[in-house]
């Protein structure tokens, strides 16, 4: 049911509070298995069962209702898959912003002793194996704006991680953007725009090829 | 977190041009690795002769001897979140649990081990949740291996010489061995029905950072264990306690301690930890995704920073080597900077993904030398030098940074980290 590399990826059976269909996700994107590594990964698993296949099953543990998943179940997908209902305003993000984040993260995103959250490469170059005048941010390096709305979440602010109702998490998630120039001044987000945002950096992005061996990479 | 503070929990420039990363601590008979702050403690006594008293009673808990003092390095400049292992305190290959490393991203939390659950759903047949009895109770599996961060070494990479007061402990002490008990995750997939067409697995942590990985699932049909003990007992509370992933031979961010939660899928999540961190930029624009593996790496453990040799003559150069490729199949030290190579002694047992133990014995003749050694795994590779790793990966590449190492024997003895 996966698909290749350059398909469209067809969505996963819904579970409870996930709203389908899902945006497709871009072509490139690492970690999307072509032929050679779905059948290695095949392999991989007909050998890993084969290893306890010795072993009898079970049956400890108890069944998750789909109401015990959704308790814990957090975590959005770079389609979007798992955001939830609701909407938010750079400009409602803003005030937000100045009485949660700013002390820790500087009123323009700069960053203090803590993480810069904002600022572009001039061209949106990405200099930063060989140039360290520039700052890791949302703008410059992050791949998925959907990693911010789930990252602040989940985590932010340092001293209330998880305390933040989705309102609240849409308008800081657009502010951030705003604050790198993703977004403009009027704009808000939802579940349906934030996946859609095409950052800076996306394609970037590389998987690993080290392998060991005689190369050094 | 410090701003500049960006490779996996390194100590910034400023930290390190402040002296509050260890220099101040060592020397003085001071063990590296003392915490900045505490009190010189007066030197225990003993009685002039043992053998004319009777000793202590057999006590429930026991304790190192009042004379020996290692402590893990814990910057103290802000909320730490990372503590680093005497490498140069260290014999064998385990390290003790209370001086194995730590990195956390939302500190260490308290977690009750009988309302514990992992929770595992998604792409299965039965999503379902085990308790830590449950998890007990499938048969077990132990494994002495290594865990790196992969931020580990990043100061001497970036910094190249430039800190010559540079403790094993300072430098690279994001690296430890332990005997690691669990049940194979492959056990667990079975049990719920992990659908073929999963590709990956979340796992996710409750810290208050929720820390969350994406796993590819070839790691779990391989050897990613479910851990519950490190050493004979149950976890620490900074190594995860009461449960964690353990992934052999991968970049310790990646083993998610307080694990709480797996989620099958057919795509990566790109969590913050695998996309603004842990992601390795390369020359011409592009950065590493996923860089799990960790390379072959040595490390002079003696003589070393701030060691001072006694004189000329025979010592014993002893260190660490470790590959999570699979297994390391030799070690090499120079004593003359990298112009000649002789092969060390591994120690028995030699165990893949886990430290080994080299030595060779050296007769130092009391002239200026620098040491280094060079490890090699068994696909071939051999650890490079620091500027074959920068010609592949740049000057400010974040993470694994797996160069050679050398240390600088000065005439009167006195040990150096040359870069
Ligand atoms: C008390 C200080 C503090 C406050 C207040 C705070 N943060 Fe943070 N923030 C941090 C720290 C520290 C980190 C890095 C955490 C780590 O070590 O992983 C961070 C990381 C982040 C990151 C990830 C940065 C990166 O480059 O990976 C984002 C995004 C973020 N914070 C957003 C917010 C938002 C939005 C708020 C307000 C709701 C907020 N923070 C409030 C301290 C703070």
């Amino acid at each position: 049911m996966a698909a290749a590399e350059d398909d469209v990826v067809p969505p996963v059976p819904p579970e409870a509070g996930r709203a389908p269909p899902r945006p497709e996700l871009h072509p490139g994107m690492p970690g999307l298995l072509n032929e050679a590594e779905r059948e290695a990964l095949a392999a991989a698993r007909e050998d890993g069962l084969a290893d306890i296949g010795h072993l009898p099953e079970f049956g400890f543990g108890e069944t998750a209702s789909p109401e015990r998943i959704a308790a814990w179940d957090i975590d959005i997908g770079p389609d979007g898959e798992g955001l939830p209902p609701g909407s938010g305003s750079v400009e409602r993000g803003e005030t937000l912003y100045r009485l949660q984040c700013v002390q820790c993260h500087g009123a323009r995103g700069e960053g203090s002793q803590f993480e810069a959250l904002a600022g572009r490469v001039p061209g949106d170059r990405f200099p930063f194996a060989e140039d360290r005048r520039y700052r890791i941010t949302v703008g410059s390096y992050w791949p998925y704006a959907t990693t911010l709305f789930d990252y602040i979440r989940r985590a932010m602010p340092q001293a209330a991680p998880g305390s933040l109702p989705p309102d609240d998490v849409y308008a800081l998630t657009a502010f951030i953007l705003q604050l790198n120039g993703i977004l403009g001044p009027g704009d808000s987000l939802d579940a349906e725009s934030l996946p859609r945002i095409r950052m800076p950096a996306r394609d970037r992005f590389v998987r690993d090829d080290r392998r060991g061996g005689p190369e050094v990479r | 977190m410090a701003k500049n503070r960006d490779s996996g929990g390194l100590p910034s420039r400023r930290e390190l041009l402040a002296g509050v990363v260890g220099t101040a601590a060592v020397g003085a008979g001071a063990v590296a690795g003392a915490q900045q702050g505490e009190s010189p403690k007066p030197r225990p006594r003993a009685p002039e002769d043992p053998t004319k008293m009777q000793g202590l009673v057999p006590r429930p808990l026991g304790e190192r001897s009042a004379f020996e003092t290692p402590r893990r390095l814990v910057r103290v400049l802000e909320p730490s979140s990372s503590s680093r292992t005497p490498l140069q305190y260290l014999q064998g290959i385990v390290t003790p649990a209370d001086l194995h490393f730590e990195r956390h991203h939302g500190g260490i939390p308290n977690i009750d081990p009988e309302r514990y659950e992992l929770l595992i759903h998604g792409m299965v047949e039965r999503p379902q949740t085990f308790s830590l009895a449950d998890l007990k109770r499938f048969p077990a599996e132990s494994k002495l291996r290594f865990l790196e961060c992969s931020g580990n070494g990043g100061t001497a990479f970036q910094n190249q010489g430039r800190y010559p007061r540079m403790s094993p402990q300072e430098m690279d002490g994001l690296t430890s061995s332990s005997e690691w008990t669990g049940v194979p995750l492959k056990l667990l997939f079975r049990e719920v029905g992990a659908r073929p067409e999963a590709t990956w697995f979340l796992a996710e942590g409750m810290d208050a950072a929720v820390m969350t990985r994406s796993v590819p699932m070839e790691k779990a049909w391989d050897d990613a264990i479910i851990a519950y003990a490190q050493n004979g007992e149950p976890l620490r509370p900074e190594q995860g306690y009461p449960v964690r992933l353990f992934l052999p031979g991968w970049e310790g961010n990646a083993s998610v301690k307080w694990l709480r939660r797996l989620e099958l899928s057919d795509r990566p999540f790109m969590t913050r930890e695998e996309t603004s961190k842990y992601t390795d930029p390369l020359p011409g624009g592009k950065a590493r995704m996923f860089s799990f593996g960790m390379d072959a790496k040595s490390l002079i453990t003696f003589p070393t920073f701030p060691e001072r040799l006694g004189g000329p003559g025979w010592w014993e150069i002893r260190g660490i080597a470790w590959t999570g490729r699979g297994r390391i199949t030799r070690v090499e030290i120079s004593t003359d900077g990298g112009r000649n190579w002789e092969d060390a002694e591994l120690q028995d047992p030699v165990l893949p993904k886990c430290h080994v133990r080299f030595r060779r014995l050296w007769n130092w003749d009391g002239r200026e030398a620098t040491l280094m050694s060079r490890a090699t795994d068994e696909t071939g590779y051999v650890q490079p030098t620091r500027d074959a790793l920068l010609a592949a990966r740049g000057s400010y590449t974040r993470y694994h940074y797996n160069q050679i190492r050398s240390w600088r024997v000065e005439s009167d003895g006195q040990v150096f980290f040359a870069g």
